[in-house]
């Protein structure tokens, strides 16, 4: 079982190092947004599939991470030449770190958010969590666009010092998943999954369920910072209209493809649905269609999309891999 | 502030205040019968506003028009519920959600992709909007008439509930729907006539928003409907009279406060947040609600 | 006594579920409560499990005041229970379910068990085996790594029991522990039931229908009927009590 387990990372870690060698830019390129939208995937499945509380927030917090590392990462004089709108307040001036300790800020920023979210939501019974996380994503974007000396309002950021690279994306989806697994089976894992089975028999064992949705809560947001941190990084410019509600709906077709509460699956979901975004590319633009030129059709992906979303929820709930993971089905067969 | 610009603000809050009570009956409705946040409301107000703009375009007279785009939204409303949530009964409630979610971003991408996503210009006829001027305050029609429809809607709505058989059976269904299965009412029946008359009323909420502002596009429904929830929360979710009461506060406050305090203009959209925030930390049922959220045991 | 209850009236709206109710179960003691449908046999469990808040009255439990108790904390002072309809952690298996019923007793960290340090698998260890320990009493052992919902409902019944062993009760309320069984299961039942009483040194509170498993099972019993008490005693005595025999005539005809 051990050594299935130090065979999987051994060859992951070699995938990462060899591709980032010897991979063609375009690929490293892609593989570098799979890795991303691996990493938010994960996390979105710990809130969502693990404990089962819909939550519809990584927009919100990937935005939150994105602006955090930009802010660190940009030099001072290099704000101060930025902001056009209004001069960068002082705090943001004096903001400045390495990559690694300014991702690790991103991440705080973001679940000590979350926490402050879980208190009204998590008191409560019903599902706002899901409500009040769409509204929370909107309300980022209000906040970036009102708050010119943090965020230069909705001109963005540009110039962000491009410190991500496979290695980064490519380690830290590594870490993310081996993170999620280990939560998945501890004590906690367990409370959250029994959370999500049944509320009020969870309580029934002793377990205070407002904290267990909390810590899932406040660990996806963390993960959702730090791969906000990379997307900036990695993009070098972001401005509030980026972080919209679509980000969210591609997470959300990720993890209802892979699996609601498989990290396994999660992986796999990013990789076909990031790939297929690239190769559906085509339904936005014009095409031929017996000599019938049907036009440009920005947003018919996303129709497709929706439909997809839709139809595994009808007809495939469990997704790929349902809520086991690949160590699982080795596991049963010993 | 003067009097007059005081009472232009007041009569601007009624009116807003019941674009979302409107929508917000809706989202109180379905959720008071089936638990569900029906992500796809605020859509089916703008595909409500859709269909009157197009049926108006074409030639149609206006009030026929606003028939036209009820029926649309009504259709629209009933078949979400037998697409997407009646096969999910009973799975788990995640399903749902996310089948929900994945209808609202279905036809908010399709009319981008049909229409495009270009605001278009919502014309009214004149007799809607044309402007009164009484004693200095300047009001137009529309902002007396949107308050009277929607009390009107509201009694009418209210009588149903409160007196009709179909009424008791939502409200009875509101409780428990193994009970009401067994007392011999047909529960999808309800359930589609609860999707009929929250997404007529959306429909209707739409066109007055479209009439307003004046124009209408793809994405009209999002913010709109992610108030008109929370309206719905604050004023007791499950309960007719307090998603109106929601929606009429939610309205003024809006209004008062960028009218009092211009430099919080920017943050408009973020004050139901804000309710939504506290009234789940102080009063988790609302003004008028009761605790659908009890565990059964 | 272990647990006392003064006055206990429950109001849901107008109607009196139950009325000014006082009763005491002793320390070792297998209390049956008994009565027709709807007398608010489930409703004082929820009010001991602080899943209600009672109208008016005092629950005590080893002497200290339960009111106000969050239900999750109420289960840590020692009071577990079971469903009245099964109410399993479906996804899971039936060693997780058990498990997550030591989620107290695992003494480590969130940050411990993400970095994988060395109390987590000290408490894993222990608790898998505690639990495995649980399992073989009630002869369901095989079927550890089963899912829980594909069990038969007999053995669903004992994972449900199990489960509520694994928090380290004193007291332990079974709602309804043999419904859906037949007369072997019950025996079966009612012996594994004597056997962690003794063995685990609880107190045992429970509802139930069938009468003979009451005969058999149960030192005193308290017969309610639309919340009032109606008889307190031995259930030998109960079945010739006249008030008792005509409230609930029907039931007994099963006996």
């Amino acid at each position: 079982m051990k050594a299935i387990k130090i065979a999987f990372l051994v060859v992951a870690v070699v995938f990462v190092w060899f591709a980032q060698n010897h991979f063609d830019p375009y690929a490293v390129s892609i593989l570098n947004n799979i890795a991303i939208f691996a990493i938010l995937a994960l996390s979105y499945n710990l809130i969502n599939g693990v404990a089962g509380q819909f939550s519809l927030e990584p927009n919100g917090f990937v935005a939150i991470g994105a602006y955090v590392t930009a802010l660190f990462l940009i030099p001072a004089a290099t704000k101060i030449d930025m902001f056009a709108l209004d001069a960068p307040s002082a705090g943001v001036l004096a903001m400045h770190t390495s990559f690694l300790p300014a991702l690790i800020m991103s991440g705080v920023v973001a679940s000590i958010l979350a926490f402050i979210l879980s208190i009204p939501v998590f008191r409560v019974r019903g599902d706002y969590l899901a409500i009040v996380t769409l509204g929370f994503g909107f309300i980022i974007r209000i906040f970036a666009m009102n708050q010119p000396t943090y965020t230069n309002g909705a001109l963005g950021l540009n110039d962000i010092p491009e410190k991500a690279n496979l290695y980064w994306t490519g380690f830290i989806t590594i870490v993310t998943f081996v993170i999620m697994l280990n939560i998945i089976y501890s004590k906690y894992g367990r409370a959250m999954k029994a959370v999500r089975d049944d509320e009020d028999a969870a309580i029934a064992m002793g377990i205070n369920t407002f904290w267990i949705k909390t810590y899932a809560f406040m660990t996806s947001a963390f993960f959702e910072g730090v791969g906000g941190g990379l997307m900036a990084s990695m993009l070098t410019t972001i401005a509030p209209d980026q972080f919209t509600f679509l980000l969210t709906f591609q997470l959300l077709i990720i993890i209802v493809l892979g699996g609601l509460g498989s990290m396994s699956g999660t992986i796999l979901g990013a990789v076909l649905v990031m790939g297929g975004t690239e190769w559906l590319r085509f339904l936005d633009q014009n095409m031929d269609i017996f000599g019938y030129n049907t036009g440009a059709h920005p947003g018919l992906r996303m129709v497709v999309f929706s439909i997809l979303l839709i139809v595994l929820m009808l007809f495939a709930r469990r997704g790929l891999f349902g809520n086991k993971e690949l160590v699982d089905v080795f596991r049963r067969s010993k | 502030m003067d009097i007059t610009t005081f009472m232009q603000q007041m009569i601007n809050g009624i009116s807003l205040g019941s674009m979302y009570a409107l929508i917000a009956i809706g989202y109180t409705l379905v959720y008071g019968v089936l638990r569900l946040i029906n992500f796809a409301h605020g859509d089916i107000m703008m595909v409500g506003a859709f269909a009157a703009y197009f049926a108006h375009a074409s030639g149609i007279p206006f009030g026929l028009a606003v028939i036209l785009a009820i029926i649309a939204a009504m259709v629209t409303g009933i078949l979400t519920d037998k697409i997407a949530y009646k096969p999910l009964r009973n799975a788990p409630k995640i399903s749902l959600l996310i089948t929900a979610i994945g209808i609202s971003f279905f036809l908010e991408n399709l009319f981008n992709v049909l229409f495009g996503g270009v605001p278009k210009a919502f014309s009214a006829p004149n007799y809607l909007t044309k402007i009164i001027h009484f004693h200095g305050i300047v009001i137009p029609m529309t902002v007396i008439i949107i308050p009277v429809v929607t009390l009107i809607l509201l009694f009418i709505m209210l009588w149903i509930l409160n007196k009709t058989k179909y009424g008791m059976a939502i409200r009875s269904l509101a409780f428990d729907i193994p009970t009401v299965k067994l007392m011999g009412i047909n529960a999808d029946f309800i359930i589609m006539l609860v999707f009929a008359m929250g997404s007529g009323l959306a429909a209707i909420g739409g066109i007055f928003y479209a009439i307003s502002y004046p124009s209408i596009d793809p994405l009209m429904g999002v913010i709109v409907g992610l108030k008109a929830f929370a309206a719905a929360v604050l004023g007791g979710i499950g309960s007719v009279t307090g998603a109106v009461l929601g929606g009429f506060i939610l309205g003024f406050t809006e209004i008062v406060v960028v009218a009092f305090m211009p430099e919080l203009g920017g943050y408009k959209d973020a004050f139901a947040f804000v309710f939504l925030i506290l009234v789940l930390l102080f009063k988790p049922t609302g003004i008028m609600g009761q605790d659908l959220e009890r565990s059964r045991f | 006594m272990v647990l006392e209850l003064q006055n206990i009236t429950m109001q849901f709206g107008g109607v009196k579920a139950i009325d000014d109710l006082s009763f005491g179960v002793k320390t070792g003691e297998i209390y049956g409560l008994i009565g027709p449908n709807g007398a608010g046999k489930t409703t004082l469990f929820n009010i001991v499990t602080g899943n209600y808040t009672q109208t008016k009255g005092k629950v005590a439990f080893n002497h200290e005041e339960l009111s106000g108790l969050k239900p999750n904390m109420i289960v840590q002072r020692g009071i577990a229970r079971t469903f009245q309809n099964i109410r399993l952690f479906k996804s899971m298996s039936v060693l997780d379910n058990v498990l997550i019923g030591f989620h107290n007793q695992a003494n480590y960290t969130y940050l411990e068990s993400i970095l994988r340090l060395p109390r987590y698998f000290l408490y894993e260890k222990k608790l898998k085996s505690d639990a495995m320990n649980i399992l073989e009493r009630f002869g369901i052992a095989d079927h550890a790594q089963t899912n829980a919902a594909s069990l038969s409902y007999g053995n669903q019944r004992k994972v449900e029991i199990a489960r509520a062993l694994a928090t380290n009760p004193k007291l332990l309320l079974l709602d309804e522990p043999a419904a859906g069984m037949n007369p072997n299961e019950t025996a079966d039942l009612s012996q594994i039931i004597q056997n962690i009483k003794d063995e685990y040194g609880l107190t045992i509170l429970l509802i139930e229908h069938d009468m003979k498993f009451v005969n058999n099972m149960c030192d005193k019993v308290l017969v309610l009927d639309y919340g009032e008490e109606i008889f307190e005693g031995r259930p030998c005595d109960a079945i010739v009590d006249e008030k008792v025999v005509a409230a609930y005539l029907g039931d007994f005809k099963h006996a």
